[in-house]
């Protein structure tokens, strides 16, 4: 069975970029496809209420 | 003096835009020291530091934009935070809104993707993380103060899933020719790297590059891999798939000291790897490794670099070309012009591992050199900010990391530092490495240009003369474009060199006998 690093290795790399943006746009630039995540804390960064979601969820 | 701040609820920024602003705003003409940065406690802490305080600011949340100016007039204030959106919008890239807010939204628009990149600030990485390698993607985790328990707890639970955790505290990385993070232009070839020393495997790749061969994939591993709690689990993953990797010819492990148990099973592993592999591990002896099966050992990321390009095709390692006469020549010329009282270098530098093999190569040669990150206890400086004698500064060290971008982003910090050292008639040797490629300063030299002028002006000044090695990590290809970094160092007089090894062989024949 081909094992999981082995298919990121083989290629093609197809990112979600979370959190800089700017390592999202050189990717972008040598032509990778990836997603931008437009991230903020969650819940306000609030540790306790990030807790409960994680519980919820 | 005049201060006032401007809080913008629910306005999230990431640090890199944050640190663009803030320096838009510094050059400012009156603007005496800016604060641009979200409501996190470090960062409220900062700005009490800097005194401004005001329960408004108490209140404010991590996804709060906090702008605080200071500066000479109340008028110049007000003007600064009036254009707060003009300064905002100067700097915002035209990037098309998909309504992308979480990964598993990003998943939603590309379902086959295999990469989460994480450079998220540290106290949220690991729960990003831990949902990317649930949903089956490996992790390229940029981000750094996830703590050691949690690391290892990502690492176990992507080595049970067939996945890489590349982190946290991961800088660069080369997959199938695509740079991640900080990383160079680096034609695609047989050798397979992997490596927890970030520079390191930036000043690997550029060095194979640069001799004409090329990198399969560079596997960054974060700097605790090799350590006795996370026992190399990505080191070893990494070897499991370039071993498997058809692109792959010859394996090179780059790294900075490993826990010595932990450098054993990794020696035990290798033994079976049906593939040659090549380490320079920082601060082993290459002695006490030699001899071990598979495993060809170098002393410096140059001669890693020659033995593996050898390897990759068939013939024994590329001859060093050392330092040339004509190199040789000019250290000579350069001694002439000091006065009798110049005797010490001062090394300020951004790469931690470049801090860390000049400080091998000095020690090697038998010069004592202090740092704020000594390789031993005995030479750590009393304070990071004051130079004793022989000092090199790893300007990238925690101390000067807080709420600062790093300085292979910026250049400021060791501006500052370099027109410090400028002050100190003793210093005869001013040495900086410059590190190129994706996500770093657009233009490194440039930003530095006028300090190096204006130490060397000041040395001539007292009737001496300051040298000025530098050292240039990066390609043809990369945005800054080497040659023409080389340049403009060579037209400031600078000494320049193609790699830290070869700046550091050049030092020491410069700090030699007069």
């Amino acid at each position: 069975m081909e094992t999981s690093e082995n298919k990121l290795l083989s290629g093609p790399v197809i990112a979600v970029n979370i959190g800089l943006k700017s390592f999202g746009t050189s990717l972008e630039q040598q032509g990778v496809e990836v997603v931008q995540v437009d991230w903020t804390p969650p819940a306000g960064g609030d540790q306790e209420m990030m807790d409960l979601l994680d519980e919820l969820l | 003096m005049a201060s006032s701040f401007v809080i913008r609820k629910n306005q999230y920024y990431d640090s890199v835009f944050l640190m663009s602003v803030n320096r838009r705003i510094s050059e400012v003409k009156g603007v005496q020291q800016t604060a641009v940065l979200m409501g996190s406690p470090t960062n409220k802490q900062l700005l009490l530091d800097i005194g401004i305080h005001d329960n408004q600011i108490e209140a404010a949340q991590p996804n709060d934009l906090i702008v605080a100016v200071i500066a000479e007039t109340s008028a110049i204030v007000e003007n600064v935070l009036g254009r707060l959106d003009e300064w905002l919008e100067a700097i915002q890239e035209n990037t098309l809104s998909l309504n992308v807010r979480t990964l598993e939204d990003g998943l939603s628009q590309k379902p086959n993707a295999n990469l989460a990149v994480i450079s998220v600030p540290g106290e949220y990485a690991n729960r990003e993380a831990k949902k990317a390698l649930e949903a089956g993607l490996n992790v390229f985790l940029f981000s750094d103060n996830v703590s050691i328990e949690d690391e290892l707890e990502l690492k176990k639970f992507a080595t049970q899933r067939g996945l890489l955790v590349m982190g946290p505290d991961c800088g660069t990385s080369l997959i199938g020719g695509v740079g991640i993070g900080f990383a160079n232009a680096i034609r695609r070839g047989p050798i397979g790297v992997i490596g927890g020393a970030g520079t390191g495997l930036q000043e690997f790749t550029s060095q194979v590059h640069n001799a004409g061969s090329g990198i399969s994939h560079a596997i960054g591993t974060g700097s605790h891999d090799l350590s006795e709690k996370i026992k190399g689990l990505t080191t070893l993953a990494a070897l499991d798939a370039l071993e498997a990797d058809q692109q792959t010819s010859v394996i090179v492990i780059i790294s900075k000291p490993p826990e010595a148990s932990t450098l054993a099973a990794l020696l035990e592993r290798i033994k079976t790897c049906k593939k040659p592999v090549v380490g320079c591990i920082l601060g082993v002896e290459p002695e006490s490794v030699s001899g071990k099966p598979n495993f060809q050992p170098a002393r410096t990321i140059d001669e890693a670099a020659r033995l593996t390009v050898g390897l990759s095709i068939g013939q024994p390692a590329v001859p060093s070309g050392g330092l040339s006469p004509e190199m040789l020549a000019i250290i000579h010329e350069e001694k002439k012009g000091w006065s009798p009282e110049q005797k010490y270098l001062r090394g300020i530098l951004a790469g931690g591992t470049f801090c860390y093999q000049s400080q091998q190569i000095l020690g090697e040669a038998g010069f004592t050199v202090h740092s704020n990150s000594p390789i031993e206890a005995k030479n750590r400086l009393e304070h990071p900010d004051r130079s004793s004698e022989h000092t090199l500064v790893d300007m990238g060290e925690e101390f000067y990391m807080v709420g600062r971008p790093h300085p292979m982003i910026d250049g400021t910090m060791r501006r500052h530092r370099i027109l410090a050292e400028s002050h100190d008639p003793q210093v005869a040797v001013l040495y900086l490495d410059f590190i190129l490629g994706y996500n770093a300063s657009m233009d490194p030299v440039g930003e530095l240009l006028d300090a190096i002028l204006e130490a060397k002006r000041l040395s001539k000044q007292r009737g001496g003369s300051l040298t000025v090695v530098a050292s240039v990590c990066g390609t043809e290809g990369d945005p800054q474009v080497l040659g023409l970094q080389m340049k403009l160092l060579q037209e400031a007089d600078a000494m320049v060199f193609r790699s830290n090894a070869l700046a550091s062989t050049a030092l020491c024949q410069l700090l030699g006998q007069r």
